[in-house]
């Protein structure tokens, strides 16, 4: 009885969970789909047409991965970063500032010379004068501030955009460094940004 | 006349277009806004105040101009509910096609029977697949005037073949396939329902909902922007542009497939075009 109970029980859930979304499809099933979209794609897509692991992984169990993974993941992309030779993780706010800004760079539409900009504030809240932010990621208003302007926090800072899920797997924002989309010039300018006393994010 | 007609009713209609669009919904309780609101809502069917509606007519006479090696219009092409019959045909497409043993959505289906009805060289219509500032776009326009023919009917996704199941499977995992310098997906900015860029609200389509129906329900739109009529085929490859993806091949199965998946989405929703966005 008791089987019988948790076998309609489990058939239920079955058809619930397919009628909320479709059978994932398997990873080979997808490939033709790619490929009509951008097979005739240059060498330098190379990262859409071919997934690594990690977006692999994210992928595939929809960015909720297995504690197991999770953990592989976070160890994997750790392990990418390359911090600056001298440990000096702190630029320049005002070219932090216009990283954070700007949302150009690496479209189809722009050139290998387009500026790249970090396009922080698409995604989050930073400095209080400027309104316009995107909800997508957490606030940082006041982030360097909230944490006493501590040294330790600004590695972890740079860590975290150089490489996102290395801190946690499969999260949103993009591997900047990693994925070499912001150099590491612009990437202390950022770490600037949130951590200068003078920036606009503490003020 | 008409476009002297047309500039003044696009000027008021920026008003109406900056609360429709622009601001966030939080915003959007005053009366005055809901009066603006009302306004736009009228507008959008009104042919002689929506410049969508040139497309439509365009689109009416492309449908039966005579052309290819065959010298004949469109007239015999099925879009899923019989030759011929285009009332309602949007509604329910991306469908499977017996004859092409393939699941279509309208723009493949368009060139299909370009190709075998009219024996048309397409190479020039996909060049022109979007429409610039010099020249029209055919596609744009048949699309505008197809959809347009859907008006007042509720999408209804086509899920009985197994072809169109697997459509919407590989649909659903392009939404989520993470990929590119930029590590993003469809869901990374529509996966959660209330959240923006910037300040544009984003719909939400990683569920069935209000956001895909309204969303899928007033495309293809009029692009204040851009002075174009643009289709959901223009808004993905914009979509791909900020994802840092290569431009996606038109008239792909990939594209039809998140098409697909969309629609799923947005199943039951009303479709009203083309409608006006900012």
């Amino acid at each position: 009885m008791k089987a019988f109970a948790l076998t309609v029980v489990l058939i239920g859930a079955a058809t619930g969970a397919a009628a909320q979304s479709p059978q994932p499809l398997d990873a080979a099933k997808l490939e033709p789909y790619v490929k009509s979209m951008w097979s005739k794609a240059g060498p330098e897509w190379a990262s859409v047409l071919t997934l690594d692991e990690t977006n692999s992984i994210c992928s595939s169990t929809r960015n909720a991965p297995s504690p197991a993974e999770y953990d592989k993941i976070v160890a994997r992309e750790k392990a990418t970063i390359v911090f600056p030779a001298d440990g000096n993780v702190i630029g320049d706010w005002k070219k932090g500032e216009i990283v954070a800004q700007r949302g150009t760079g690496g479209q189809f539409t722009d050139t290998p010379e387009t500026y790249r900009g970090g396009n922080c504030y698409a995604c989050h809240e930073l400095a209080a004068k400027e309104v316009s932010y995107g909800t997508l990621g957490p606030s940082l208003k006041g982030y360097g501030k909230a944490r006493n302007f501590s040294k330790d926090e600004a590695r972890a800072a740079y860590a975290k955009i150089y490489n996102a899920q290395s801190v946690m797997a499969c999260s949103q924002m993009p591997r900047f460094g990693h994925n070499k989309f912001l150099s590491e010039a612009q990437i202390k300018d950022a770490v600037a940004y949130l951590f200068d006393p003078e920036s606009p994010v503490n003020k | 006349m008409m476009k002297q007609r047309l500039g003044a009713n696009i000027r008021a209609l920026a008003t109406g277009l900056a609360l429709v669009a622009g601001v966030g919904p939080a915003l959007a309780q005053q009366t005055d806004a809901e009066k603006e609101i009302e306004k736009y809502r009228a507008m959008i069917n009104d042919p002689m105040a929506n410049p969508g509606y040139l497309s439509v007519d365009r689109g009416e006479v492309l449908w039966t101009q005579k052309r290819g090696a065959k010298n004949v219009g469109l007239e015999t092409c099925d879009l899923g509910e019989g030759p011929g019959k285009i009332e309602g045909a949007f509604a329910k497409l991306p469908r499977y096609f017996k004859d092409a043993d393939r699941v279509m959505d309208l723009e493949q289906r368009l060139l299909h029977c370009m190709k075998t009805i009219q024996e048309l060289d397409t190479a020039d219509v996909v060049r022109r697949r979007f429409g610039g500032p010099n020249y029209t776009s055919d596609m744009q326009d048949l699309v505008a005037y197809i959809a347009n023919k859907s008006n007042g009917m509720k999408y209804q996704p086509q899920l009985s073949h197994p072809k169109e199941q697997e459509m919407l499977a590989a649909g659903e995992a392009l939404f989520n396939r993470r990929a590119g310098v930029m590590d993003f997906s469809c869901n990374t900015c529509h996966g959660e329902s209330g959240k923006r860029i910037r300040l544009q609200g984003l719909p939400d389509f990683a569920k069935p909902g209000k956001d895909a129906r309204e969303t899928m329900g007033s495309w293809p739109t009029y692009r204040v922007s851009q002075s174009q009529t643009r289709t959901m085929q223009h808004r993905l490859w914009d979509c791909y542009r900020q994802m840092r993806h290569p431009v996606p091949e038109y008239g792909s199965d990939g594209i039809t497939a998140l098409t697909v998946y969309m629609v799923k989405m947005a199943e039951g929703g009303e479709i009203t075009v083309p409608s006006i966005k900012r």
